[in-house]
């Protein structure tokens, strides 16, 4: 299969969807520039017109909430923040408005859009372009919060969101943006809400969202030199998260480590442990570790920034707590 | 000035502007009485500005409202009974008695939406342009809003937008002189809403609101101009707010406002003044009679329709969270 870069998959979703449905359009700040987005949208704006790839305003929470009118006006937006960090400014017309817009007019009317939005951090760019902020978004009923892994769901997972009906928060993550893989030509969608197994195993289930995907498959192929049989299960969506798939795999192995590079309390990693903990309990053979950020912003400085963020060394040393070694 | 308006136009919207009165008067009665138990935000007194922008409107057009929009609702032709079903909380509400009186829809006449969350639906009316022009059809997107809503950040960034992309949308600012409690110069250093339009390239005028007639002029203005392509305007409606903020309550029992203040606004009732230009356009007394009645027995028939209708299901608590195919109407 023709392989694709990340941030190509990510380009080549947009592009065959705008090419196939006149309901496409993507707005937001930096869809003109050379670098905000790097290579994701990559001249969209030359081949689908200005009209249809509009370089917004710094209006993060306005334009956001025309994305909004726009989706329940019959559009299928796509409205990109490039930093999560910024995202913040425009929490009314996803949390208030898109969220409940279903709900509160009793299934009559809904909000189809897609929120992109990029973890963008590391390179000394400290506490305000740093902030994995799923778990806020996650806690919300009647949004849908992907995070692909892998340039093959980097596509699939972003034309499953615009096709989807309800608001879906796609988060992707500038580390991932070099990553490659087979990608299929065609357009095609990997189903929200489906966590994908990367590799099988007995000894203990390590579950891993976004950018912990990438670093825990390195950390299961270090385990398996030292004689661990890990299964890794990447989350793929966090809202809804596959519990049948973690779950199934905790009742195998009784051991489950949860890796999200996102703060400790209060996170994905938090909800997926308290769930395992009041439906599968009795298959735990040991505590539910958890590997995240410490709760505490960003750092600047290169030395501290090593210490703050995760790498394969805490997957495995968890890991290995957990079997007593 | 009148004589420049049919008849027959401005008796539709005499009617128009006594069945929100009426419905909202009784919606009082029922709220004294305990019956409705959403927080209603009664909109008598500003009828004018509903009835005269919605006569300037296809009925495909959009319009987007906040807390107090039952007369938006009704204005544009939103169907009575389904919103008083809403406010008794009732299945068949305008929003299946998840909503109530802050959450009104009505999407087959261009209601997407009224929301409480103060200029919320400003964006998202400039979206809905932004779809209209996208699609080359031919709607307009009306928001309405408060002047509280001039204060967020939100009203700045939309008109700039909309004047940056001349989408067609007209903003309607229903300037009753109070937000909650707070009258407009204790939250605003000047009295200039209508002034943003400059600032943000787009045409703000100010209108006397309590005269459907002005109001639908000016709507109509801005309304042929939005469909030419030619971009967003803003109205400033200047109007005044005889109940409370929220609930049945005439603001004096509160002490918000002082009593000579309201007095002199009672004389500028938008309805009474309707009912002087029919009046002087030949109207017959005992016609304008016959309406009040219809209108009063159209309400009558909503409230038994709404203490008939049953409630939503219990089993059905987790509906609509998220929206799935074939719902849609």
């Amino acid at each position: 299969m023709r392989t694709l870069t990340y941030a190509q998959a990510i380009r080549e979703a947009h592009a065959q969807l705008l090419r196939t449905d006149s309901r496409v359009f993507v707005i937001g700040q930096g869809l003109w520039s050379p670098w905000y987005a790097g290579t994701s949208l990559q001249g969209l704006d030359k081949e689908f017109g200005r009209g249809r790839i509009i370089d917004s305003p710094v209006s993060e929470n306005a334009i956001t909430g025309a994305a909004v009118g726009a989706a329940i006006a019959g559009m299928r937006p796509i409205v990109f923040h490039p930093r999560m960090d910024f995202m913040l400014l425009a929490v009314d017309p996803i949390v208030n408005q898109a969220a409940n817009w279903s709900y509160m007019f009793g299934g009559q009317v809904s909000a189809p859009v897609v929120i992109r939005t990029t973890i963008n951090r590391g390179g000394e760019q400290a506490a305000q372009h740093s902030q994995a902020l799923q778990a806020i978004f996650m806690h919300i009923p009647g949004l849908k919060v992907v995070m692909p892994s892998t340039p093959y769901d980097a596509k699939g997972l972003l034309i499953a969101a615009v096709s989807d009906g309800n608001p879906v928060l796609y988060i992707d993550d500038r580390w991932l943006y070099g990553e490659v893989c087979g990608v299929p030509e065609e357009l095609y969608r990997v189903p929200i809400g489906k966590a994908a197994v990367r590799r099988g195993g007995k000894d203990i289930t390590i579950v891993a969202t976004s950018s912990m995907a990438a670093v825990a498959a390195q950390a299961v192929r270090a385990l398996e030199e030292r004689g661990v049989d890990a299964e890794l299960i990447d989350l793929r969506s966090v809202k809804p998260w596959d519990r049948e798939a973690v779950y199934s795999s905790v009742r195998k192995t009784g051991r489950l480590v949860v890796a999200d590079a996102a703060w400790h309390t209060c996170g994905v990693a938090a909800e997926i442990a308290a769930s395992v903990a009041g439906d599968v309990f009795d298959a735990l053979k040991a505590p539910v570790a958890r590997v995240c950020l410490p709760d505490a912003p960003a750092p600047m400085s290169a030395p501290l920034e090593r210490a703050y963020y995760l790498g394969v060394d805490d997957i495995i040393s968890a890991v290995e707590k957990l079997l007593g070694q | 000035m009148e004589r420049d308006v049919p008849i027959d136009l401005l008796h539709g919207m005499y009617v128009s502007m006594l069945r929100i009165r009426l419905f909202e008067e009784r919606a009082a009665e029922l709220v004294d009485a305990g019956e409705i138990k959403t927080p209603c935000h009664l909109y008598i007194g500003q009828e004018a500005i509903a009835v005269g922008v919605c006569a300037a409107l296809e009925r495909d057009d959009y319009v987007w409202g906040g807390h107090r929009s039952h007369g938006h609702y009704l204005a544009k032709g939103g169907d009575l009974r389904a919103m008083m079903a809403e406010l008794h909380g009732k299945a068949t509400g305008c929003s299946k008695g998840r909503g109530g009186s802050m959450h009104l829809v009505a999407p087959e006449v261009g209601i997407l939406g009224t929301v409480p969350l103060v200029a919320a639906t400003i964006p998202m009316a400039v979206g809905a342009a932004l779809a209209t022009q996208l699609r080359r059809d031919a709607r307009v997107s009306v928001s309405f809003f408060g002047d509280g809503a001039t204060e967020e950040g939100h009203f700045h960034e939309s008109l700039n937008i909309a004047s940056v992309y001349r989408l067609p949308v007209l903003f309607v600012c229903e300037n009753n002189l109070y937000s909650s409690h707070m009258q407009l110069l204790e939250r605003r250093a000047c009295d200039n809403i209508d002034r943003a339009g400059e600032a943000h390239g787009l045409p703000g005028v100010r209108v006397d609101g309590n005269d459907v007639v002005a109001v639908y002029r000016a709507a109509v203005v801005a309304v042929e101009r939005a469909r030419r392509g030619e971009g967003p305007a803003l109205l400033e409606c200047r109007t005044y707010r005889w109940r409370g903020h929220v609930g049945a309550s005439w603001d004096m029992d509160v002490g918000v406002k002082r009593r000579d203040e309201f007095k002199d606004w009672l004389s500028k009732d938008p309805i009474a003044r309707a009912g002087q230009q029919l009046r002087a356009l030949g109207a017959e007394e005992l016609e304008l009679d016959r309406v009040v009645h219809h209108v009063r027995r159209e309400v009558d028939e909503a409230v038994t329709f709404a203490r008939e209708s049953p409630y939503p299901a219990v089993s059905g608590l987790l509906e609509h969270v998220y929206w799935t195919d074939g719902e849609r109407r």
